[in-house]
């Protein structure tokens, strides 16, 4: 069942939380709404459960009209962020909940209902707990629970409300990927919520970057990750190196190396923003090559990867260069070091007169290494 | 000093201070509090418990008891429905005049009970603003029971609504979503989810609404009249007697009064110790 959602527009006292929203879910995939807090994607969730209403806009399934079916005949399943379990039931009288409130006639019999609710419990890996409080349970199991719960009604959309947000580390990463293989065993449709950029990327099949009510890119991780459409999704997503480049005589300039043709039409001079990511960045200790003198200022050991922290006067800024641990002790890089660095991938985008910068005149630079 | 003992007692000026503080609390409550309980019990079995009996089989102290529970099993309901109705409304809509009526519900315990009765018999009384069009269609408020149960639902409107409100808006209104998009109705909602996770809070509510029903006394006596075995409930009996000079009989009815004011308390006690957690407005869990 695609979902299709067009032009939704919610503002909150003088607040703009979703603003001109349009967007595609296609059946059984596993979609991520990520961005910082306030973004709207949480807004988003809860109009797709039923538990918040867009002020014009519209969301259909096939030929369903979504907004006007209540939260309780939605067949969504959501799990919150503090997963909102009944704390006067058991675990197995949570997970049982949605099918007893059923109306006789709908209602499964009570073996039929212990029944599912021992696989689900199974299937969550919590068989031994259907006896227990949810007090008395820890936060993934917790989670795990909340997610039982929501899907013993069998839904057909599945949502999950910052899933990880209230778990450590560790339990992270190891429910996480659990999540998605009980995803693709289910082939559920389901939208999860995230501010954490790295889950996005890892689990979705697409992800769906939020800033200030609109989406500003939609797309599979690896798009959104090696092809950023927009400075917010440039600076969001991973690190980056924002450059300052000078438009002139029909050459693109930055800390006075030209690094291409001006790809603008229109005026001729003018500035514009660049973003390269360290790993981008290609350092060399030889005098020779043509780029930007650079001192090496610090090295980060990061396990396998190297931040190498670099002083480049002629921009007047410093930048972060990856590469691998193994490489910088090859090279025998010491703090301190001269060094030349060449961007070798940059992502512009030109500014106006008043300093915004114009997402739509996006322009991907590979600045060709000297010889 | 005490540094170079390497411990960190308090000094004895401390220590004096602490007793003299906790003499003085433990002295006040005996002479204010346990005195007069005592003294109520003692009177009222000062002639044997024989006299006491007769006192109670009276029909003025029947009737009295009779009216005061009357009293409380109307007052007290409206409060529970009223208390319920407005936490919900307070913590889980929006609107506006919100802070307005959060002041408002505080309100009978800012102001003075006789003024709360005098209101009533300024709207409802025979010279009052509606007293001549019920006195056409025959409708006794003020001097009669209606007038009564006014009174009382105005002084114990807070208790119920108060208990509930801090402890939904800690609560949050998540389990109750929960609960829609699993499919529940709003009566299921309420009766699955809310009502589960308030009724202690509810139920500690009520006794505190109940104990103060019957034992109200200003509000009451504006609107009663003093109208013997008619209008006259249990602190307005207790009144009467004494001003007719039967301290025995006073006492004795004062002495069921304390002895509602014990149950509560133990009641009370009760409640807090096991559901303590419950009661307590609980810490958030986020947002």
């Amino acid at each position: 069942m695609t979902l299709e959602l067009s032009h939704l527009h919610r503002r909150y006292a003088g607040f703009a939380a979703l603003d001109d929203v349009s967007l595609r879910i296609e059946p059984g995939e596993f979609l991520a709404l990520l961005g910082p807090s306030g973004s709207g994607k949480t807004t988003l969730l809860r109009i797709l459960a039923g538990l918040d209403y867009p002020d014009s806009g519209s969301v259909r399934q096939h030929d369903r009209d979504l907004l006007a079916v209540d939260a309780r005949q939605r067949k969504v399943g959501l799990v919150f962020q503090h997963y909102a379990l009944f704390r006067h039931l058991t675990v197995s009288e949570n997970v049982a909940f949605g099918l007893r409130i059923r109306p006789r006639k709908s209602r499964p019999s009570r073996a039929e209902i212990n029944e599912r609710v021992e696989r689900l419990l199974k299937r969550v890996q919590l068989d031994d707990l259907g006896k227990r409080y949810t007090s008395q349970l820890s936060g993934g199991q917790r989670q795990r629970v909340a997610l039982a719960r929501a899907l013993a009604v069998e839904p057909d959309l599945l949502l999950l409300d910052e899933p990880f947000g209230a778990l450590d580390a560790q339990v992270r990463v190891a429910l996480r990927r659990w999540l998605r293989n009980l995803h693709e065993e289910l082939g559920l449709t389901s939208v999860f919520v995230t501010h954490d950029q790295e889950e996005a990327l890892e689990l979705a099949d697409r992800v769906a970057v939020m800033n200030r009510g609109r989406i500003e890119q939609i797309g599979t991780p690896e798009a959104i990750y090696q092809q950023p459409a927009t400075p917010f999704v440039c600076e969001f997503i991973g690190k980056t190196n924002k450059i300052p480049l000078q438009r002139a005589n029909g050459v693109l300039t930055g800390g006075q190396r030209p690094l291409g043709a001006d790809p603008w039409p229109g005026n001729a001079v003018g500035s514009a923003i660049g973003y390269v990511r360290p790993e981008h960045l290609l350092v060399s200790a030889e005098p020779a090559v043509d780029g930007w003198a650079a001192q090496l200022r610090h090295i980060y050991l990061a396990g396998g990867v190297a931040h190498l922290e670099l002083d480049v006067p002629a921009l007047g800024q410093v930048l972060e260069a990856d590469m691998s641990s193994d490489e910088v002790a090859r090279r025998g890089l010491q703090p301190g070091q001269s060094l030349v660095v060449q961007p070798r991938l940059i992502t512009a985008f030109p500014l106006d007169a008043q300093g915004e910068a114009d997402a739509a005149a996006r322009h991907v630079l590979q600045p060709q290494a000297a010889p | 000093m005490s540094g170079l003992r390497g411990t960190r007692r308090p000094s004895w000026r401390h220590r004096l201070l602490r007793g003299a503080l906790i003499a003085l609390v433990m002295a006040f409550m005996a002479v204010l509090v346990l005195l007069p309980l005592a003294a109520v019990f003692i009177e009222a079995l000062s002639k044997g418990a024989a006299a006491f009996m007769d006192v109670l089989a009276q029909p003025e102290t029947v009737s009295s008891i009779k009216l005061t529970l009357l009293v409380a099993v109307l007052a007290v309901p409206s409060n529970l429905v009223f208390g319920v109705a407005a936490a919900w409304a307070m913590t889980r809509f929006e609107f506006r005049g919100k802070a307005l009526l959060g002041a408002f519900i505080d309100l009978p315990f800012s102001v003075s009970p006789v003024v709360a009765g005098l209101v009533y018999v300024l709207l409802f009384g025979a010279q009052g603003w509606f007293g001549p069009w019920l006195s056409e269609h025959g409708v006794a408020i003020i001097f009669a029971v209606p007038g009564l149960v006014l009174a009382t639902v105005f002084i114990t409107l807070p208790f119920v609504a108060r208990e509930l409100i801090s402890l939904m808006q800690a609560q949050g209104s998540e389990e109750e979503e929960a609960a829609r998009t699993l499919g529940a109705s709003g009566w299921q909602m309420f009766f699955r989810v809310t009502l589960p996770n308030i009724r202690w809070a509810l139920l500690y509510g009520v006794l505190l609404c109940n104990a103060r029903a019957m034992g109200e006394f200003g509000a009451v006596s504006v609107v009663s009249g003093h109208i013997r075995g008619l209008t006259t409930t249990m602190p307005l009996e207790v009144e009467m007697r004494y001003n007719e000079y039967d301290y025995m009989g006073a006492f004795a009815v004062a002495s069921l009064l304390g002895l509602l004011a014990l149950l509560t308390l133990v009641v009370k006690a009760l409640l807090e110790w096991r559901y303590g957690d419950e009661l307590a407005a609980r810490a958030p869990r986020g947002h």
